[in-house]
């Protein structure tokens, strides 16, 4: 029986380009051209790319694994199989765990939890302050020098409001260069919040989550990190004034990053008057307009980056009122996709620049050395096969993730990933889990 | 009629006026001296409240009966949802029973659309009160109230009719549901409160709003009067009840302002004192210990055209 240990993979389109074959040999990518020499003493498996464009293996800035504490919704495992059969190669899984990842032990518990998985490079993200009780910080440096590396602090799902704190986790993290990456949100304009305050807030009865609420604080800390000269990351960047605001930072030269997720790029706040609260997530959905200044944001390279948010729940924490309902929803599996509909086929973004928005730049945030590569000789294989010809209709039973709760169920979406390769192991080929 | 009563925005304007008609008919059969029609024998009504509210049950009750249904009332106090059970396995529960209409009030905006669109239950579900979304039957009986009195109870009877409603607004689904159905009905709504009392948006309503109570009154044909909770002053909606009182407050001064034929209501329960005084609530001009009369007509109105069909033959059955 003949061992594969290496694949070639023929008339594939790096980053749209024109077609060429790619070898993939050892964990790396070994050569890259048309016809590519094959003479080794390799058993070569070939993988037919043609109609596939190959992308660097994408990195998600903001996941949420769930493990420790809600194993019902998502483990380490189940996640990052999700985040496989999305093109992700490594996830950055949020610290609002039970326990919280506010200590070396947790973190390390996670990184490892990510190692046995195999699917994906899991990246713990630091609690920024104790229990995420905003009062008093954790042990950033533990983390950092733990062997999870941890370089990215958030007390994401809670803002860093007291701006103090703020400031004193700002400054700390320069010592081993980290980054605070904030979920901003001024807790007393949102208190009881449910969905985008607007005309429809109020025709609902449903209490309003104002942008000012965002834009406030991410002002504030633009401000901050300015001031101490720091490194900000805005989480789910999600308002047309946000945007304004991080632009007017980056104009100014000042250290700051942003995000925005695939349902703040697509889905509107029009939905939550099914009251379904599927469409519930924190920040809320947003009007068209915010969505309409997320692409031009997104494809001027004032956001930084996608990430997912993927947030896993249980079933029952769905089906119930929208008041009682969680906030979140699932990410990894159509992040890709999402990017193609909104950025790509409208002609905001290249193959290119998805690559940039999607690998390079967060890895780059999250100080991730083994990924976000360009596609080139040397570099380790962590590659996307995807073919975006395809329409699919998403099935929420189809999902990796062990939660449901996606809002497009039902609803079509352009493109699928056909592979994708972790330091040249395909974690997912022919469109299945490996 | 649709199959739900969720919002007053599910009513076209010929459903909202046959309502009141059917209404107008039932509400004669409350001076007979005996109170029953059988046109719901054998159907169920479920009056399911997660809420207090012992008014607007009892309104239900007292309307599904006197309409020949049975009545099972579910509250939340002394029930398993006090215990935590879900509004689904609750409503999973109910529907079991065979209930034909779920009366449903919640705290929680939304939960009657949940309840009727999520699959739960085969029922018609009335909304009898969500969070601070909207009370629908309640502006049906505040709309059949201001018919009988400004309309003399003939179609078109609220076109150009004016109504002020004041007060919080922000938290009023009672508000909700009446600036829909008076616009629908023709009428001209202008709400008045203080701008931290308006909902973001209240510019979309198709309703005009004012901060100065005293320039609406001599133009309204009617006055609604919202409860305040005092407890909004925590949240700082306004500094104190005095000050409240003394710029919204409806008291015989301003009374003294209203044209001879204007109305004043108030959904209950009254604040006496601080929305409105003891002698405005007492006055001739005040319908409303007759707004409850009129709740238990247009409940019946309601839970008879939902559950029997739109054709109107109640003047053909004898009373039981």
């Amino acid at each position: 029986m003949t061992r594969v240990t290496g694949y070639l993979i023929k008339d594939v389109s790096v980053l749209g380009g024109e077609p060429t074959d790619v070898l993939v040999e050892d964990g790396r990518i070994a050569a890259i051209g048309p016809g590519v020499p094959t003479g080794s003493t390799h058993d070569l498996e070939t993988v037919d790319g043609s109609g596939l464009v190959a992308l660097p293996g994408l990195v998600d800035l903001h996941t949420h694994l769930r493990e420790p504490g809600r194993e019902d919704a998502e483990t380490v495992e189940s996640g990052t199989r999700a985040a496989a059969m999305g093109g992700f190669t490594a996830v950055h899984a949020m610290a609002n765990t039970d326990p919280v990842a506010d200590t070396a032990g947790v973190v390390e518990q996670v990184w490892r939890l990510g190692r046995e998985a195999g699917y994906c490079d899991v990246y713990p993200v630091g609690a920024v302050t104790v229990g995420l009780a905003g009062q008093q910080l954790a042990e950033l440096g533990a983390m950092a020098d733990s062997a999870a590396r941890v370089r990215v602090f958030s007390d994401d799902g809670r803002c860093v409001s007291d701006a103090v704190l703020m400031r004193r986790a700002l400054e700390y993290v320069k010592a081993f260069d980290g980054v605070v990456a904030q979920h901003a949100q001024e807790p007393r304009l949102t208190e009881g919040a449910q969905m985008n305050e607007g005309e429809l807030s109020g025709r609902l009865g449903l209490a309003g989550w104002p942008a000012v609420a965002e834009e406030a604080i991410i002002a504030r800390d633009c401000l901050l990190a300015a001031h101490v000269g720091s490194r900000l990351h805005v989480c789910h960047v999600s308002t047309a004034g946000s945007v304004e605001i991080v632009r007017d930072a980056k104009r100014k030269g000042w250290n700051v990053t942003a995000e925005a997720c695939p349902h703040h790029l697509l889905l509107t706040d029009e939905l939550a008057a099914t009251y379904d609260p599927i469409y519930k997530v924190n920040p809320p959905l947003r009007t068209a307009a915010d969505t309409e200044a997320l692409r031009e944001g997104l494809a001027d390279g004032t956001i930084d980056i996608v990430a997912t948010d993927h947030a896993p729940h249980p079933h029952e924490d769905k089906d119930c009122e929208w008041a009682a309902a969680a906030f979140g929803m699932l990410g990894l599996e159509t992040a890709l996709s999402i990017v193609q509909a909104t950025m790509v086929d409208p002609g905001l973004l290249d193959w290119a620049g998805v690559a940039e928005r999607m690998s390079y730049a967060p890895a780059r945030i999250g100080r991730v050395p083994d990924h976000g590569h360009p596609i080139e000789e040397g570099a380790p294989a962590n590659l996307v096969l995807y073919d975006p010809s395809v329409v699919r209709t998403v099935e929420a039973s189809e999902s990796a993730s062990l939660s449901r709760n996606t809002p497009y169920a039902g609803m079509e979406l352009p493109g699928r990933v056909v592979a994708t390769f972790l330091r040249g192991r395909p974690t997912v080929l022919d469109g299945k889990l490996q | 009629m649709k199959r739900h009563l969720l919002s007053a925005a599910d009513l076209s304007r010929d459903d909202a006026e046959q309502v009141l008609v059917t209404a107008e008919e039932l509400r004669s059969l409350a001076d007979r001296p005996i109170k029953k029609l059988p046109a719901l024998r054998g159907r169920t009504v479920v009056n399911l409240f997660f809420e207090d509210s012992t008014r607007t049950r009892i309104s239900f009750e007292a309307a599904a009966k006197r309409l020949s249904a049975d009545v099972i009332n579910f509250a939340a106090k002394g029930s398993s949802l006090s215990k935590g059970e879900s509004l689904k396995d609750t409503a999973l529960t109910l529907e079991a029973m065979g209930a034909d209409a779920v009366v449903i009030r919640h705290g929680a905006s939304g939960a009657p659309h949940r309840l009727a669109h999520s699959g739960w239950v085969r029922s018609s579900v009335v909304n009898a009160g969500d969070g601070t979304h909207e009370h629908p039957t309640q502006a049906l009986l505040d709309a059949f109230t201001m018919w009988r009195h400004l309309g003399e109870s003939r179609p078109n009877g609220l076109e150009s009719r004016r109504v002020a409603i004041v007060g919080d607004v922000l938290h009023s689904r009672v508000a909700r549901s009446n600036a829909l159905l008076l616009r629908t009905l023709g009428a001209e709504v202008t709400l008045v409160a203080p701008p931290t009392l308006l909902p973001v948006g209240v510019e979309t309503w198709g309703v005009e709003t004012s901060y100065d109570l005293d320039a609406v009154l001599p133009k309204a044909d009617a006055v609604m009067m919202l409860r305040v909770q005092r407890e909004r002053m925590n949240g700082g909606f306004f500094p104190t009840a005095r000050e409240y009182s003394r710029r919204y407050g409806l008291d015989a001064r301003r009374m003294g302002t209203l044209q001879d034929h204007t109305i004043v209501m108030h959904p209950g329960p009254m604040v006496r004192g601080m929305e409105i005084t003891a002698d405005v609530a007492d006055s001739d001009r005040s319908v409303i210990v007759e707004q409850v009369t009129n709740g238990v007509a247009v409940r019946m109105a309601v839970l008879y055209l939902l559950l029997s069909g739109s054709e109107s033959t109640l003047t053909e059955e004898d009373p039981e």
